[in-house]
């Protein structure tokens, strides 16, 4: 088959590979019909992932149609359309049966490596290096899904690719950042990065019953999707945020702030330009320019929501900032399957047509220009869909 | 304050830690003062003299195989009561499943058992353990008798964790490998990460009683030449 492999910092290329089979009882095969780039394969095609090897399978948003069950796999049938969670979860152990589903402690062959990275492993997750995992990912034309049997989420008929594939990571990642403002009534909630996270979390802020979004980016077409909507705007080139914040919240600034841009943060400051130079030598695994604008600006006692993903160690966090304000901190890698069902229902019910985010279609075989123009942001590129 | 490795050490000795982990009294620590995890087995089981009559170790040379012996220990938590967990691990033919090194074990009767491990250039050791102590749901403890190409011991202990989150598995090994060329193949396989080997060993485990099935990616595709 054809697949996205991965073959070294901004090195990818469609490759035939042999076909996946299936090798444990809770298995299955699907044959891909859509699959994303997600803003995180960024980090892998920078190179800033450790634990990459040549060669291997991208892509953790992908759906298809089930084509080949392992033997335990009783829930769904061959030709089944199913979208796949991007965290591979056993569904049986404390933190599954805690709805906690990414942190799974059976689905990381490779757990001792994270562990030593971070005293305990989360779940295994597609495509997604190996310390997590070493898992084929699913830019490919089939995917082996492990525990499909929990996995697997059936579409209804009558919904596009488009409207369903971000229910496999972005929109449940916005919608747990939203959850994980601590959302309450008058809540204004600032959003740093409009990218498709940030994108869903703006929508889902306000299905939370967020008072206002203010969202916070330099690219004019993500800042013109976010007014779309409905949030407020900052571009970072032209004003300081944390100074608007503060006038657009009268003084106190906003009650949760969300860093959705992870550690490859741009900025302005002298900060952010410290963290370009340390990252580039390999001093600092990542940029938490975002990061720290979120802390600061932050109200008193207010929530810090982290769905931008980091990698190691950061640099020159202001700590003092966070404990004497009495901040809460919540992230984590997103809990996939808690959200299939309720999303999917706001979807059917027209709450939120996904496929808005979507600018880009293509075949599969021009994966590596999609990346190129996503990540140089090209084009108006927000949101890669590709075509096996 | 915290206290420096040297704290801990002078204030919980090695001798008396195991001894109750092991869960034994007197015994336990009259069989650790002759040097070994095997002494303090053999104590609990209450024939300790007379075993060690039988391996011809002298409690000297066991001290100072014991300076060159691997003694490694985990636990992991395993979502699941504990008499499962003691039922699947006393059927020491399946351990192979789980235990990447082992070969093969084959069982002979009620106390007596044959294990194969694979060693490094596809060679393998091979030895006879006897059970030596085993407590229904709780314990087993095995060492390996007179012969053996690598003198080994240890036990599996299962606890129950607070709050319903399952067992506590407890695995505690020490092989003692003789000396010269196979000595030395063996310290290394079994030297080489020890702790992480017997980690992964539990971590299948867990997989297998929570999960069903261990995870892997052996035999999925890749872009590699």
């Amino acid at each position: 088959m054809k697949a996205v492999c991965w073959h070294g910092a901004k090195d990818v290329r469609v490759d035939t590979v042999p076909d996946p089979k299936i090798i444990n009882p809770r298995d299955a095969i699907v044959k891909i019909t859509s699959t994303a780039i997600c803003g995180s394969d960024l980090h892998l095609y920078d190179g800033f992932i450790p634990t990459m090897q040549s060669g291997d399978i991208l892509g953790h948003e992908f759906m298809g149609e089930v084509v080949e069950l392992g033997s335990a796999v009783k829930n769904v049938q061959v030709g089944d359309r199913v979208v796949v969670p991007f965290t591979i979860s056993c569904g049986n152990c404390f933190f599954c049966k805690k709805d906690l589903w990414s942190l799974c402690d059976n689905s990381n062959p490779n757990a001792w490596m994270a562990e030593k990275l971070m005293g305990h492993s989360p779940a295994g997750l597609f495509g997604y290096s190996h310390m997590m995992g070493g898992y084929a990912g699913g830019q490919a034309e089939y995917a082996r899904v492990p525990f499909a049997d929990v996995g697997l989420f059936k579409i209804p008929d009558g919904l596009t690719d488009e409207q369903v594939l971000f229910l496999t990571d972005i929109f449940p990642t916005g919608y747990m950042a939203a959850e994980n403002c601590n959302i309450q009534p008058g809540d204004i909630v600032a959003i740093w990065g409009c990218g498709p996270v940030g994108q869903f979390a703006i929508r889902s802020a306000y299905m939370l019953g967020a008072e206002r979004v203010i969202a916070i980016d330099r690219v004019p077409e993500r800042l013109q999707m976010a007014k779309a909507g409905k949030a407020e705007v900052i571009n970072y080139e032209e004003v300081d945020p944390g100074e608007a914040l503060k006038e657009m919240t009268g003084g106190r600034g906003p009650d949760a702030c969300m860093d959705a841009v992870g550690m490859e943060a741009h900025g302005t400051g002298p900060d952010s330009f410290y963290d370009q130079v340390k990252q580039a030598v390999r001093l600092e695994t990542d940029r938490p320019t975002a990061l720290r604008q979120v802390i600061v600006a932050c109200r008193k006692g207010g929530s810090v929501s982290i769905p931008g993903v980091y990698g190691g160690f950061l640099d020159k966090i202001p700590m003092g900032a966070a404990m004497n304000k009495a901040l809460t901190f919540k992230s984590g890698q997103t809990h996939v399957h808690r959200y299939l069902r309720p999303l999917l229902e706001r979807i059917q019910n027209g709450e939120i047509d996904p496929s808005f985010v979507v600018t880009h279609i293509m075949p599969m075989e021009q994966a590596p220009q999609g990346y190129e123009i996503f990540k140089h942001k090209k084009d108006n590129c927000i949101k890669v869909v590709l075509k096996p | 304050m915290t206290s420096t490795p040297e704290d801990k050490q002078t204030s919980q000795s090695g001798t008396e830690r195991w001894a109750s982990l092991i869960g034994g009294g007197a015994l336990v620590l009259l069989g650790l003062r002759q040097g070994s995890l095997r002494g303090a087995l053999m104590a609990l089981a209450g024939g300790g003299l007379v075993y060690h009559g039988a391996t011809g170790q002298s409690g000297i040379q066991e001290a100072v195989d014991m300076n060159q012996g691997i003694r490694v220990e985990k636990t992991v938590t395993i979502n699941k009561p504990a008499d499962e967990l003691y039922r699947y691990w006393h059927d020491f033919e399946k351990l192979p499943t789980f235990m990447k090194h082992l070969k093969s074990v084959q069982v002979y009767d009620a106390k007596r058992s044959h294990w194969i491990a694979n060693a490094p250039l596809g060679t393998s050791v091979e030895w006879d353990a006897d059970i030596v102590t085993d407590q229904e749901n709780q314990l087993i403890a095995w060492a390996s008798v007179a012969g053996a190409d690598v003198d080994n011991s240890g036990f599996v202990r299962f606890t129950p964790a607070p709050g319903g989150r399952g067992t506590e598995v407890k695995v505690v090994l020490e092989y003692n490998p003789p000396g010269g060329a196979i000595g030395a193949a063996i310290a290394k396989l079994f030297g080489e990460e020890p702790e992480q080997q017997a980690g992964d060993d539990l971590r299948r485990f867990k997989q297998l009683m929570e999960a069903g099935e261990i995870a892997t990616t052996e035999g999925q595709p890749s872009g590699r030449k």
